[in-house]
């Protein structure tokens, strides 16, 4: 961590930087009992409910925190002040974008879950957004029951600190059935990114082959339930209903997409009689509809190859910095961007992807 | 394109045999078992019904004049595939009887269906060579297969689908690998399965193109699980093939596995060296379907980061709808000794042909 | 251009097809609602006998969930991968463009022309003894 006193290269006056991936953490389930009503707050507090499963960072893991990121009192992401220190300040951020995973589609209750979606989502404009004009933020929703997070996009979709809906990447079906058009029909109203995210914990195994056994295999293994969601809003339509719909997808690496791309466009060239609303190559809706963030990297060992690989994308729009803060990505600032961009590329990727994208 | 024409050898490493009728496989079984067959039938994990594009998922011109069904008419397999394109050896990987609720039964099934194999595919046309189809979901009875048939030179390795009840890397499989191990056999994974959950870890999609082409989903599964949960410290000898599951993604999952190891590596101190490195030595993968990216350069360079000159080889899938045809298969022209290692040498190496 | 009789035009009526071989091509010819099309019969993707395919009609969706379903019979999918081309122009769906099968003339000529000697090429003469009560399928094979 003795590098991080050295502020990257990259991290320059004329360079406009937008952190697109920064986790504001809820500290605790009573955190939130003054957003909460009376009845769940009694409730919260008498049924032994501890809040919402959050496994997706074991406590002890290095990735789950950077070393220094936890405040005197409380988890790592929960302080306002370190935050702000450690990344709109450290990295002259323009923006941060708030993550908050807190994964109420956990909580099979589905009233409990709207309550604390909209508990949290209160929390979040009077605890960061209020407090800091860099900051914007993501929707918490239930969106276990589509029809409550859409009343919830509703109720606060227009407030300016909220560019975008956050879903946990996993999820008991994946995000292009028509079961979810609720949520996409409302964030593209009121003109929100729908943000899918590594975690979540829906009750069904994390693989098509059943459940791994450590963290590590569930951490990188994630990158392919990510690769199930962009296979299904891409082929179910959800791009043909809502033509202007935006999707990141949040710490899911990247460099997995080309071959999504290529295998996809293949089967599609054969089988497009099934889904017949696809009507140009799936790997242009992506290029149109998706943006991923950069963290985790998963580079290759050769920095050239890297960007050959970036390259395969076929286009410069698709990565937008993030740093994870507070996990645990990188070694040292300079690593946050893959080395020897080419300087439009990088200020692409540095901030006007993201900028164009969330609209800041 | 032309300078990928010139004639090699050919050895296509995925030809899928079928079966004429259930009752074909009457006489390997025995009375209890033909009874059970007749009255309940095999059962499996319910709930993946993904409407194909065609029946049998074969192609539109591999049904036998005979009547029967694609991949089960031998004589027309030798002339559509083996004698058109002169093959020197083509690999049998049934899809069938490697799966199911009743473990008993599928044990029964995969051995007569191994002995179906021999009797009437690899005897009368010794360019095949048959996979052992074993009753995978237990370690055990799956080893019993394999000691049945491990020395057999009729197989040349275990076929296991892709999507299993549990990641592959769990000790409930392991009795399997050691088995595999003794006879130096390759295991196979092959492309298909139900699982015992949704087809993709997000939930059910909805329709066979996520069905099929979120295939390689499974794949990095059991990649991920085989080098995590320390199979190959345990097994240093044991080998793997992926057939069936493209390949584009194998590169990034070791770049990822790689990444995600650093700062993870103390939960899994069996690991004596980077998850790459595992999949570089123990991982082999057949070609088709080959991904076909828009420009040939992309193409080129996955091929390299692949290693694909030791570790691809080619296949046809044959009689299935997407079978790669051996003389147009890449997009690109591979240099003659990388064509030659891919379509022949590499299998031949592997299989001990 | 060389033009060949290759079917008398009773021997494929609507909806069906004929596969010749002509000067060393594979091509297939088809009755469409009574006009004739011929295509070479070798995809572009990777050179299956793509006139073995299925007949199938365009099928369209506006909107995800609506199926619009026009032109029974005109598109042909390949026999390997499924790629749809229109027998009409040669078109595949996903990249007319660039991705087309060859597409040759067909022409219906009555008997008496086809006898007066209009038609050249070995195939003609010998495969179809030529009666003035017949019509026949022509194709102009480009030289
Ligand atoms: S060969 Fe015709 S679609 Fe592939």
């Amino acid at each position: 961590m003795e590098t991080w006193d050295t502020k990257p290269s990259f991290v320059r006056s004329d360079l406009p930087l937008i952190d697109c991936d920064i986790h504001n953490r809820v500290p605790s389930l009573g955190t939130l009992y003054p957003y909460l009503p009376d009845f769940w707050v009694e409730y919260c507090s008498t049924s032994g409910f501890g809040g919402p499963e959050m496994g997706d960072y074991p406590g002890g893991a290095p990735t789950s925190a950077l070393p220094d990121t936890k405040p005197e009192d409380g988890p790592p992401g929960s302080d306002l002040e370190l935050l702000r220190e450690q990344t709109l300040d450290f990295w002259e951020a323009d923006y941060g974008i708030l993550n908050c995973a807190y994964w109420v589609q956990t909580v099979h209750n589905e009233y409990l879950a709207a309550a604390l979606a909209t508990a949290a989502n209160d929390w979040q404009v009077e605890h960061w957004l209020d407090q800091e004009p860099r900051l914007r933020a993501s929707l918490v929703v239930s969106s276990q029951n589509p029809l409550t997070a859409a009343q919830e996009i509703e109720r606060m979709g227009d407030h300016p600190g909220f560019v975008q809906v956050l879903l946990p990447v996993r999820s008991l079906m994946p995000y292009g059935k028509r079961h979810y058009d609720p949520i996409f029909e409302a964030a593209a109203r009121h003109n929100l990114v729908v943000g899918i995210h590594y975690g979540g914990a829906a009750g069904i195994p994390p693989s098509p082959s059943g459940w791994f056994s450590t963290y590590l295999e569930e951490y990188a293994g994630a990158g392919q339930i990510f690769q199930a969601q962009v296979i299904s809003l891409v082929t179910e339509g959800t791009f043909d209903r809502f033509p202007d719909l935006r999707v990141a997808l949040i710490e899911g690496g990247f460099t997995w997409l080309a071959s999504v791309m290529w295998r996809i466009d293949k089967e599609w060239r054969g089988l497009r009689h099934i889904t017949p609303w696809i009507k140009r190559l799936p790997s242009e809706y992506m290029r149109e509809h998706l943006r991923f963030t950069l963290q985790p990297m998963d580079a290759p060992p050769d920095p050239k190859q890297f960007l050959r690989m970036i390259g395969q994308l076929d286009s410069d729009d698709m990565l937008m910095f993030s740093t994870d803060y507070p996990h645990w990505q990188f070694d040292s600032p300079e690593e946050a961007l893959p080395m020897g961009l080419p300087e439009s590329l990088m200020k692409k990727i540095l901030a006007e992807n993201a900028r164009e994208f969330y609209q800041l | 394109m032309k300078s990928t024409r010139e004639k090699v050898p050919v050895i296509d490493t995925d030809i899928h045999n079928n079966l004429p009728s259930p009752e074909s496989l009457h006489p390997y079984l025995s009375e209890r078992w033909r009874k059970h067959q007749a009255m309940i039938g095999g059962r499996g994990h319910a709930g993946s019904n993904y409407p194909r594009g065609m029946p049998h998922a074969a192609r539109h011109d591999a049904w036998p004049p005979s009547g029967l069904s694609p991949g089960a008419d031998l004589a027309f397999m030798q002339e559509q595939l083996l004698d058109a394109w002169d093959f020197e050896y083509g690999v049998l990987n049934p899809l069938m009887g490697g799966s199911g609720l009743n473990l008993e039964y599928v044990a029964a099934i995969a051995r007569a269906i191994n002995d179906w194999q021999v009797e009437e595919w690899t005897t009368p046309e010794p360019r095949l060579k048959a996979s052992i189809v074993v009753p995978y979901e237990d370690g055990e009875l799956a080893a019993e297969e394999i000691h049945r048939r491990g020395e057999d030179p009729n197989f040349v390795q275990a076929l296991l689908i892709a999507r299993t009840d549990e990641p592959l890397g769990r000790r409930k499989y392991w009795k399997m690998y050691e088995a595999a191990t003794q006879y130096d056999l390759p295991i196979g994974i092959h492309f298909g399965g139900t699982g015992a959950g949704p087809i993709t870890g997000a939930g059910a999609p909805s329709y066979y193109i996520e069905d099929h082409g979120g295939m390689p989903q499974a794949f990095q599964t059991q990649v991920i699980s085989l080098v995590c949960e320390g199979v190959f410290e345990r097994f240093p000898t044991l080998k793997f093939v992926l057939i069936e599951g493209g390949f584009a993604w194998f590169p990034p999952l070791m770049w990822r596995l790689d990444q995600s190891w650093k700062k993870l590596k103390e939960e899994v101190p069996d690991l004596k060296k980077l998850p790459s490195e595992y999949m570089k030595e123990h991982f082999w993968l057949s070609s088709q379907p080959v991904e076909e990216p828009p420009k040939r350069e992309y193409f080129d360079l996955l091929l390299e980061q692949l290693n694909a000159r030791e570790r691809l080889m080619f296949a046809t899938d044959y009689p299935h709808w997407d079978f790669d045809a051996p003389d147009r298969a890449f997009p690109t022209s591979l240099a003659p000794d990388v064509k030659r290692r891919i379509m022949a040498d590499n299998a031949r190496e592997l299989y001990k042909l | 251009m060389a033009k060949h009789v290759v079917a008398t035009v009773d021997e494929i009526p609507p909806g069906e097809r004929k596969i010749v071989e002509l000067e060393g091509r594979s091509l297939g010819v088809f009755n469409i609602d009574g006009e004739f099309y011929a295509v070479r019969n070798i995809c572009p993707h990777q050179g299956a006998p793509l006139c073995e395919g299925r007949l199938t009609g365009l099928l369209e969706s506006d909107v995800p969930g609506e199926y619009k379903y026009t032109r029974k019979g005109e598109i042909l999918r390949c026999v390997w991968h499924g790629w749809e081309f229109d027998i009409k122009t040669g078109q595949s769906w996903w990249n007319p463009a660039q991705k087309r099968v060859r597409k040759y003339p067909v022409e219906v000529e009555d008997g008496a022309t086809v006898a007066s000697g209009l038609q050249k090429g070995p195939y003609t003469a010998e495969t179809y003894p030529v009666s003035v009560d017949q019509q026949y399928v022509v194709i102009d094979m480009p030289e």
